[in-house]
């Protein structure tokens, strides 16, 4: 099978992955983007492995090095998700903004508030 | 002991009771007045037996070179003569008074320990100018002096007046002092030596090559110290000091180094017939004026203090027409009765409860609650008056003698005019001084109304110390006939002429105050004034701290009193208002230097504040501006952040192809 193939394959998972990081609102949705990207450089370290005959499959073995970090980044990053449905209602990404700056001056009045404000979102 | 290892243990031994004094005056209190007395007493026994040893015989002179400098070395030397020998005798028999009297005038003083260490000092300091025969030596007694006089002036610290005084004092001098580093240097190297025996040979063999500039250098220095006009502003506001120190330092030792530097150093000045002309101008302009301002003074120690600055005058008089020996006679004489009037003063302040005299001519019998101070007072302002057979009356005759002789032409190498300049003025001044004692004397002692206060008996060991000073105020002019074997040899015994013409001139000031005092004093019932007395049981320094804090609120000025009965407001007539101010020269030294620098200040404050400042505050608003704009991306959304980083890692990954592949560059 020509290299072509699972090149372009994998070229085409990592744009999707990168489009469902940056424009996805929902975190679930901007996890699984997240292994899109993974599995798509996991299909390169494959097709690469076996194109060049690796005599010690350094590829392959990355490849499962990969599949299992993934298996522990998706299990923490949903735990995180579901604490921060728990308490915002909402797993909005681009309504996550408290460490957002504020106008000059009000910096210290801020970080003095954000308690407030978050007891407000749980209400 | 040799004379050499005597004289070296003089200076040293008050030297070593001060450091001792300082060290140990908060852990042993009761070793301070030992320490303060025992080793000055000491230190004046030692200089009876350096005298007597040398006898007014050849100078002993001897050096030790400490390390190489290079260039002109410097020796520590010792030079005693005649005048060194009685000299040293006068400063260790004040200073031990000073001492003793110190013991009970300050003796409830919180600060008595530290003051009694710097009097040892000062003592130290003196005598080492007196004993020493290298200039760089001089120099540094005169320095700590000079320094010891400005802690001891601002003793009572707490007070604005003394605070003034002490650092008037210092800055002026100091003002002196520069110029007289500078006559020091020119002086040694147009000699090539420190040392006082090779500068005096090499100005009589080959002269030096600038005699007037070093001489007027030098004299710079001596105005300074000696409080010669221009430069004799500090000393009457330096009475703002205890009366001991007033005694000690402002009236028989520290000023009188001036005088006994020029004396030490005369055919230096000889060698200026330009430098001996100023000389004598700036000892009469000194004399005439210190004589009117003091006939204006209310506070009785700035009367004395004009006139020492006046006393001072003669002596500079006396060398200006060459004759050293009625100098030194004359400093003599004056440290000893102007001691004891100071000190008689401390008593009279005391008493009293007030330095004020338009305040004491309004009490009776303040001479009966005194009868110690009365009498050695009067005797005292007699000398000072020149009053034969006293003291003062043989040292003035020999000062107007010398002046006589130069003026007549009888001295070689003095100009004339300098001559009949200090002549002039000395009789001038003369009639001066004696008007002003007996202003003092009348203003004091016979006063008219309430009864004075009743403060007990004075300590027995003030009116001790004041008889101890009366011996040489009484009989010190009977030694006139001795004196010139201790000198230059020549004649101090006085001469007819200026004798019967001083002593009528004197005379007839008196006379004319007391006049003038017959016609004001029926005055002094209907405008009364009040003072403020310290309490009965208040210790001596605390009631003149008092005196000397209360002076400037009462009467409206430190120096004058509004009083219509004070004579010497008749005698002085339109002057009166300007002596009573030194005749302006603050107001002068304000407009000339005290304006300008506090502008210059103001305008250091302006460029520091306005321009230095806006280039600080700029380079902080900068950044701060900068790191506004950053602020901005900060929106708080992940997301954004994570677009910038890969539109960045993207431009970065572009730009490192194309300059790998270097189509870009």
């Amino acid at each position: 099978m020509h290299l072509a193939y699972p090149a372009v394959l994998a070229v085409l998972l990592f744009c999707t992955g990168l489009y469902g990081v940056l424009a996805r609102r929902n975190a679930i949705l901007v996890l699984m983007s997240v292994e899109l990207m993974l599995n798509a450089v996991n299909l390169n370290l494959v097709a690469f492995d076996v194109w060049l005959r690796d005599t010690l499959h350094a590829g392959q073995a990355l490849t499962l090095f990969t599949i299992t970090v993934a298996a522990a980044e998706i299990g923490i990053g949903l735990a995180i998700v579901l604490l921060v449905y728990r308490n915002r209602g909402s797993s909005d990404i681009d309504r996550l903004r408290d460490l957002a700056e504020r106008p000059d001056g009000a910096d210290a009045e801020a970080t003095n508030r954000q308690p407030d404000t978050e007891a407000e979102a749980t209400a | 002991m040799t004379l050499t290892t005597t004289a070296v243990l003089v200076p040293l031994l008050p030297f070593l009771g001060a450091v001792a004094g300082l060290f140990l005056g908060r852990r042993a209190p009761g070793f301070v007045r030992p320490l303060a007395v025992l080793p000055t007493l000491a230190a004046a026994a030692l200089t009876v037996v350096v005298a007597v040893g040398q006898g007014g015989g050849t100078a002993t002179d001897v050096a030790t070179r400490l390390t190489p400098t290079g260039s002109i070395p410097i020796d520590l030397a010792l030079h005693v003569d005649g005048f060194a020998a009685l000299m040293a005798v006068l400063v260790g028999v004040v200073a031990t008074c000073v001492q003793l009297y110190s013991t009970a005038y300050l003796r409830e003083d919180p600060r008595y320990a530290s003051y009694a260490a710097l009097v040892s000092l000062f003592t130290s300091a003196m005598l080492l100018v007196v004993y020493t025969g290298d200039l760089m030596v001089l120099l540094v007694g005169w320095e700590v002096m000079g320094i010891c006089s400005y802690f001891l002036v601002g003793h009572y610290w707490e007070t604005e007046t003394a605070r003034a005084a002490s650092l008037k004092a210092f800055l002026v001098t100091k003002l002196g002092d520069v110029p007289f580093l500078f006559g020091i240097f020119a002086l040694a190297a147009d000699a090539g030596t420190f040392r006082i025996t090779g500068i005096l040979g090499s100005v009589a063999n080959r002269g030096l090559d600038h005699p007037t500039l070093i001489a007027l250098l030098l004299l710079a220095g001596v105005a300074g110290k000696s409080a010669q006009f221009p430069l004799h502003t500090w000393l009457p506001d330096a009475m703002a000091g205890p009366t001991p120190v007033s005694a000690l330092i402002h009236a028989a030792t520290m000023v009188a180094a001036g005088i006994y530097v020029v004396a030490r150093l005369l055919p230096v000045f000889a060698a200026s017939a330009a430098a001996l002309i100023v000389m004598a101008v700036m000892a009469a302009i000194t004399m005439v004026g210190s004589g009117l301002a003091a006939l204006a003074q209310d506070d009785i120690k700035r009367v004395l203090a004009y006139s020492t600055v006046g006393q001072l005058g003669y002596m500079l008089g006396a060398l200006a027409v060459g004759d050293r020996g009625a100098a030194v006679f004359h400093l003599l004489t004056h440290g000893a009765f102007k001691a004891l009037l100071f000190l008689g003063a401390g008593v009279i302040i005391h008493a009293a409860g007030t330095n004020s005299l338009a305040a004491m001519s309004r009490m009776t019998g303040l001479a009966r609650r005194i009868p110690d101070a009365y009498w050695t007072v009067t005797v005292a302002l007699l000398a000072l008056a020149a009053i034969p057979p006293f003291a003062g009356f043989f040292s003035k005759e020999a000062v107007l003698g010398a002046a006589e002789h130069a003026a007549t032409g009888g001295a070689h190498g003095i100009p004339g005019a300098a001559g009949w300049t200090v002549l002039v003025s000395g009789l001038l001044t003369a009639l001066l001084t004696a008007a002003y004692a007996t202003r003092l004397w009348l203003l004091v002692f016979k006063g008219s109304g309430v009864e004075a206060p009743d403060h007990g008996r004075q300590p027995l060991v003030m009116n001790a110390v004041l008889w101890v000073l009366f011996v040489p105020t009484l009989a010190l002019g009977l030694t006139a006939p001795f004196l010139p074997d201790w000198f230059d040899g020549r004649s101090l015994a006085p001469a007819l002429t200026t004798s019967v013409l001083g002593t009528g001139i004197a005379v007839a000031g008196g006379l004319v105050t007391y006049a003038a005092w017959r016609h004001t004093t029926a005055l002094a019932a209907r405008t009364p004034i009040g003072a403020v007395i310290a309490d009965p049981d208040a210790p001596p320094g605390l009631a003149e701290e008092t005196a000397i804090a209360t002076h400037a609120p009462v009467y409206g000025s430190v120096a004058a009193a509004p009083d219509p009965a004070d004579p010497g407001r008749l005698l002085l007539g339109p002057l009166q208002p300007h002596a009573a101010v030194g005749f302006h020269l603050d107001a002068v030294y304000t407009a000339l230097f005290v304006r300008p620098v506090r502008a210059a200040a103001t305008l250091v404050r302006f460029l520091d504040r306005e321009v230095v400042d806006t280039y600080v505050r700029g380079a902080g608003a900068a950044p701060r501006w900068l790191g506004a704009a950053v602020r901005r991306a900060q929106t708080g959304n992940v997301q954004t952040y994570l677009g910038a980083l890969l539109a960045g890692s993207l431009v970065l990954a572009v730009a490192a192809v194309l300059i790998a592949t270097g189509t870009g560059a």
